[in-house]
């Protein structure tokens, strides 16, 4: 079943090797970039669970830029970028896949289900009409 | 049921979940549907396990099973709006009321099927069903049937028993197939079907459950 639909998306999603990941961020300081940040629990923990409080965000092609990059810990991993006037943070991070200038990071539960993530292009990630289009 | 069926639902899968049996038999009468999907669901949070796919990925892989969800149902007219996955409540309600109106307009149905207002968990899904019954509303003695889904926990305590039973029973195997389409976001289901563990899970596959809502 994994087959058909990696045949269908063609990801390549591995676990995340950190001398990769900042070797991207050195190479995209000083850039203009577009991120899409999320965290997550699920819209359905607190249907399941009525004590759960559910809480997540996320914000997509926000556009920044960063004077320092950094990828710590030994796994989940936390990112944070320097930015202009602040700070961009995610911790929880377990996962990448790197397609030319477009760097996907996300952190998995055990069930494999997202709990966060951090992408990051030169370019606007798709969003809407361009996604139902035929692709 | 012998017209056009208008079927609005936000997600991919929210169609199979909640009403495919009835969908399928109204196809069998060579009767026309149309369903309107406003996302592609692709906020969604099952990755996999082993993880296979991304969350840039999701969107290709639901509208693929979208798209073979709808031929298991015979579903010719399939729509995808391209709203984003959480941002249906943020849109503005009148506006999209209103693109539902022309829809309406435009496929005639005898009955809408959609979400129930206030009972329906989801922000996206009450948001759809605030919009849906707006737009109906404005319609006055004019407007279609209304097939409301409704399974918040308040459900039978608030409302009673649902108004519309639909035995599906005869359809349930396809209602299966439909169901499968979306593995992405069914595969738990399945296996508690293959073991027959689950109450609530047989009950879906035999009997599809509506209610009207009170136009003023
Ligand atoms: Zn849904």
């Amino acid at each position: 079943m994994f087959r058909v639909i990696l045949s269908i998306g063609g990801t390549d999603v591995k676990a995340i090797q950190p001398d990769h990941i900042q070797h991207y961020l050195d190479n995209h300081v000083a850039t203009p970039l577009f991120v899409h940040v999320e965290t997550t629990n699920g819209a359905y923990a607190t249907h399941n669970d009525p004590d759960f409080h559910n809480a997540g965000m996320f914000i997509r092609n926000a556009k920044i830029e960063y004077s320092i990059g950094q990828i710590k810990g030994n796994g989940p991993y936390r990112v944070g970028l320097k930015l202009d006037h602040g700070w961009l943070y995610v911790e929880g991070l377990t996962d990448y896949e790197m397609h030319e200038e477009q760097l996907l990071l996300a952190g998995h539960d055990r069930l494999g289900r997202l709990a966060c993530a951090l992408h990051i292009d030169i370019k606007p990630l798709p969003q809407g009409a361009s996604e139902v289009e035929n692709q | 049921m012998n017209g056009p069926l208008l079927v609005i639902f936000p997600h991919p899968d929210d169609e199979a979940f909640s009403s495919a049996g009835t969908i399928i038999q109204h196809r069998q009468k060579g009767l026309p549907v149309t369903y309107v999907c406003l996302t592609l669901g692709e906020m969604g949070r099952n990755m996999g396990s082993p993880i296979f796919t991304t969350r840039e990925e999701l969107p290709k892989i639901r509208k693929h099973e979208l798209e073979e969800a709808c031929r298991m149902m015979g579903i010719e007219d399939l729509r995808m709006w391209g709203l984003r996955d959480k941002t249906v409540e943020f849109e503005d309600e009148a506006e999209l009321a209103g693109r539902f109106r022309a829809l309406i307009d435009e496929v005639k149905p005898e009955t809408v099927i959609s979400f129930y207002p206030g009972y329906a968990v989801h922000p996206d899904h009450e948001a759809t069903a605030r919009a849906v019954v707006r737009a109906l509303q404005e319609m006055g003695e004019t407007r279609p049937k209304f097939l409301g889904v409704a399974f918040d926990r308040r459900t039978e305590d608030e409302l009673g028993q649902p108004h519309v039973i639909v035995d599906v029973t005869e359809e349930s195997e396809q209602k299966k197939d439909a169901l499968f389409a979306h593995r992405s976001q069914t595969e738990g289901l399945l296996r508690a079907i293959d073991n027959a563990e689950n109450a609530h899970v047989m009950e879906l596959l035999q009997r599809e459950r509506f209610y009207h809502y009170p136009f003023s």
